[in-house]
Formats: structure tokens, sequence, C-alpha cells
């Protein structure tokens, strides 16, 4: 086992997290739409996808500074969510469970074939929101842990909005409001919440967080209409291994699946995923609600 | 002064099941109405009905001399009729003070609502000192004041109490019933369902008796008390 002290091991870490605060942003705009709607959604990578294709217009063709773009994504991203929701999943959920999954599934892969239409299929560089050297870290003489200004930037991203996000659910009457839709939809209604609009507001601020993660995935994995692939399939990994009900787990799993990745990515790059996977599924057998998941106590 | 809540020929369904076929019922202002009857009657029905979250098929509902039949829930939180629903149905992961606080989720004014809060925590002083606590973990007594107390948050003129003694020990229902005498005592109307036909006749100014679907039987307590069919069904005599 000599070659586990030779690993450069803090810069892998900092890699993952960076690569895991991608995974973990993708993960947590699922599991906030699947606490406020119930619906376990298969689009949130594509919704991000779309929306980093708008950002790219805006960027590109109307050449506005990255800061307005990324305002005016987040507005399109808002209201693409609720339109979803209230075209969509207001009627899928009409029926069992396995109808708005399937429906979310659909979303996905029209999303993809928009976006195909629209722009093509190629593989385009997205513009790098910041540029500039490096941070660098002297940890030794010999050593230097680097972080990139884009990792910074995500990093940074990431840990802003999970604080508002914490305190808009812990502090706002709206915010509660919710929470509570998510637990018990019929004492929701009986208190005067109007449940419908709520579940818009849970998909339109899911899908403005997956337009966040799809503008800052692009610039490191370049726009096309395939680009969230592999991260949306490893979001997914760390939802359910950080318990898919829990917000904070959400980000935990993601980060943690991203460490893992970048270790085992380093050691063994062809098994990444199996490794990654494999611990998910080590985990879950061992805790099935997930690392801070509870166990539901559904009712029948 | 006609009455604050009115219910004429009301029918209601379930897809294709008739639930409710011909009810007309009717609540005083500042009254307690007992809604009685064996389980399946409609007596859950008809609070649904009431209160908005299911929608009649023919019949109408007049609440404070208008047409409510066709508002939404949320509609008639705002016109003042709160539903404390069977089971209880708090938010188990919520606070017990965001439970109370999202019963006053409608309202602006906040010096009525601190107002509220005081009363409720002085109904049931068990709350003020859980309020920190996931509704979860209250036990069901504990529950069942916090699911009477959100409603009161709502400042209702129209209380409707799902067997709110469902499984209570008989000091606690005591308790509940002593706040539902004070609640009306305080000004508003309550519509109450309840298994416990003794209680529930002990506080009640006038009582309906449903069956399958339809009233049977109507009266002051004391003439339900007298009905030979009542002792039968429902008083065990």
């Amino acid at each position: 086992m000599a070659w586990l002290t030779t690993l450069p091991w803090g810069q892998l870490i900092i890699n993952g997290i960076a690569l895991g605060s991608l995974y973990a942003l993708t993960a947590f705009g699922i599991v906030l739409i699947y606490k406020t709607t119930d619906v376990l959604t298969f689009g949130q990578g594509e919704l991000a996808m779309f929306s980093a294709f708008i950002a790219f217009t805006l960027l590109d063709r109307l050449k506005l500074p990255f800061p307005v773009a990324f305002v005016l994504t987040l507005v399109f991203a808002l209201g693409l969510g609720a339109v979803v929701e209230r075209v969509l999943m207001r009627r899928a959920q009409q029926g069992s469970i396995l109808n708005s999954i399937i429906v979310t599934i659909g979303l996905a892969l029209v999303l993809v074939g928009m976006a195909g239409f629209i722009w093509g299929y190629e593989v385009r560089p997205f513009p790098d929101p910041v540029t500039g050297p490096p941070f660098l870290f002297r940890v030794s003489p010999t050593q230097n842990l680097v972080l990139t200004q884009l990792s910074a930037v995500i990093l940074a991203v990431t840990l802003v909005l999970m604080l508002l996000l914490f305190a808009f659910f812990r502090f706002s009457l709206v915010g509660i409001a919710m929470r509570a839709v998510a637990q018990n939809r019929v004492a929701a209604r009986l208190m005067g919440i109007p449940v419908d609009r709520i579940n818009a507001l849970g998909w339109g601020v899911g899908a403005a967080l997956g337009a966040v993660t799809g503008m800052l995935i692009a610039p490191t994995n370049s726009l096309f209409p395939n680009m969230m692939g592999d991260v949306a399939i490893k979001a997914y990994a760390g939802a359910v291994l950080g318990g898919i009900t829990s917000l904070p787990g959400a980000v935990v799993g993601g980060l943690l699946l991203g460490i893992i990745d970048s270790v085992a990515g380093f050691q063994a790059p062809e098994l990444r995923t199996t490794i990654a996977f494999t611990l998910l599924v080590i985990v879950l057998v061992i805790r099935p609600a997930g690392l801070l998941g509870r166990r539901e106590i559904k009712k029948v | 002064m006609p009455p604050l809540l009115q219910l004429e020929n009301v029918e209601a369904h379930y897809g294709r099941i008739r639930a409710l076929k011909d009810v007309s019922l009717e609540a005083a202002e500042g009254s307690i109405v007992a809604l009685l009857g064996a389980n399946g009657a409609g007596k859950t029905t008809t609070l649904r009905v009431i209160s908005g979250l299911l929608r009649p098929t023919a019949g109408a509902v007049k609440y404070a001399g208008q047409r409510v039949e066709r508002l939404s829930a949320e509609a008639l939180v705002r016109l003042g009729i709160a539903h404390v629903p069977e089971g209880r149905q708090i938010f188990p992961e919520l606070t017990v003070g965001e439970n109370l606080r999202l019963g006053a989720y409608t309202r602006r004014d906040r010096a009525g609502m601190e107002q509220d809060l005081q009363r409720v925590f002085a109904l049931f002083p068990r709350l003020r000192e859980r309020a920190l606590q996931h509704g979860g973990t209250l036990s069901g007594g504990e529950q069942q004041m916090l699911a009477i107390g959100r409603a009161l948050m709502t400042h209702p003129r129209l209380l409707l109490l799902d067997e709110p003694s469902l499984g209570l020990a008989p000091l606690l229902i005591q308790e509940i019933f002593r706040v539902i005498q004070e609640v009306r005592g305080q000004g508003a109307t309550v519509l109450l369902v309840e298994q416990n036909v003794h209680m529930a006749l002990s506080i009640a100014d006038y009582g309906y008796v449903l069956e399958t679907g339809r009233v049977m039987l109507s009266g002051a307590p004391d003439q339900l008390r007298a009905n030979a069919e009542v002792q039968r069904s429902y008083l065990g005599a």
C-alpha cells in the first residue's frame, strides 16, 4: 500500500471539492424539487444545459457582460421551471409517481433535442467567468497546492447559495411553506398556502440552481447538448448518498463523490465511475436512508 | 339574523361513489353544532365540502351571506373558515413554532397575529414549552393541541373540528373539550364531528345525525339524547 502515501492527497482533495461542488449544486436542485413537489426529476441536468445555452447566446451573440448574462439566465431558468411545473408536472402528478418520473425523463429528452435543433450538436467553448492565474498555496518547500480561479468561483458560489437557501428555508415564511407543502399537501391547503404556486416556485428555484450549475460547468466541460450526462449521474448518486430528503445531505454527498472521483481518477482513471458507485452501494447497504437522510414513514 | 353557515341539499361524490346525498344543515353564529353518525356516514365529507377540499356536485354552501361552494380552500381560509382535519395532519418536520406560524400564512396584521399566538399559548401552555420541538416528536394529545392551535392562528370565524378526541386519554379529551368551549366563548362558531357522542352533546347547542350520506335526525342535545334510535345506535343504552 505504499502508493497510498505517495498520492498528492491535498491537491486531489482540492480538485475533488471543486468537482464535487458541481455535483453538489446539481444534487441540491434535485433534492429541492423532490422535497417541495414530491417528484424525483431526471431532467435537472438538462435544465442546467439548456440554461447554459441561453447564457451562451446572451454572452456570445448579444455580447452582454458576464454578470448581466448570469442574472438574465437565472430569471429565464426561474420562468422555465415554473412553466415546466404549470404545463407538465401539475397534470402528470394527478397520476401515479411513475407518471411524473417518466414525464421528467421525457422533458430531459425534449430539452436535449431542442438544444441540438437550435444550437447544434457540436462542442463549443464557453467563456470563462473569470480569468487570471491560479491561486497557489505553499504547503511545503517542494509542494504547492493549486486552485484555479474558476474552481475558487465555483466553491464560493456553491457556499453562498447553500447559505442563502438554508436561511430561506429556515427563516422566510415562503421557505417554511415550501417545506410544509412537501410534508402535507392537504394540511398546507388548509392553512391557505397556494400549493400550486409553491410547487411552481420549487421548480423555478430548482431550475435556477441548475442554471448556475450549467454556467459553471460549461467553462470546463464545454457546451453541447449532452454536456451534463456524467455530472447528472454523479449528482443523482450524490443526492442518494446524502439521503434524498436532506438538503445538507445533497451537498455532503456531492462533495464526497467529487473527492472519491478525483482520488480514484488519479489512481485508475478508467475505474473512477466504478469505484464511486461501488462505494455508493456499500453506503446504501449500511445506511439505506443515506448519510443524512431520514427514513421516511409514509402513511398508507 | 341568518345562520353563519348553511348547507342546502348538498350532494358530493368521490369519483363515482356518492358520499353525500342530500345534506342540509345550518350553524348559527357563536354556536357549537355537533355532527354525529357512524363511520362512513359522511361527516368528514361534509367538513371537506365546507372547507373547500371537495367540490360538491349539487346544492349550495352559504357562509356569512354568500355562496362559497365554488371557492378554493385557500380562499375560504381567508374568509375565516378553519378546518382541523381528522388525524391532526400537523407538519411533522417543522417545529411547533413554525407550524403555528403557517397557521397565520394568509395574514399580514402583525399585532393581531401576536395576540392570537398568545391566545393559543394561553389555551395550550404546553405548546409554548415545546415551541422549538419538531411537531412529529409531540405526543398524540399535544399534536391535537397543535392542530387546533394552528387553526386558531388563522383567526377563524368558523372552526371545523374532525374527531378531536380520537385516540386521546380521557383527561386530554376533557382538556380539548374545555378549549372548544373557550374558543366558542371568544366568538367563534364550531362545527364538531365526534364519535364520542356523550361528550359532543354535552357541549353542543344543536346536533345533526348523518347516516349513509344524509341527515337522518336533528335537534337540540336533549331531544337527540331522548331519541330511541340515537340511544340504541350511539349511546349504548
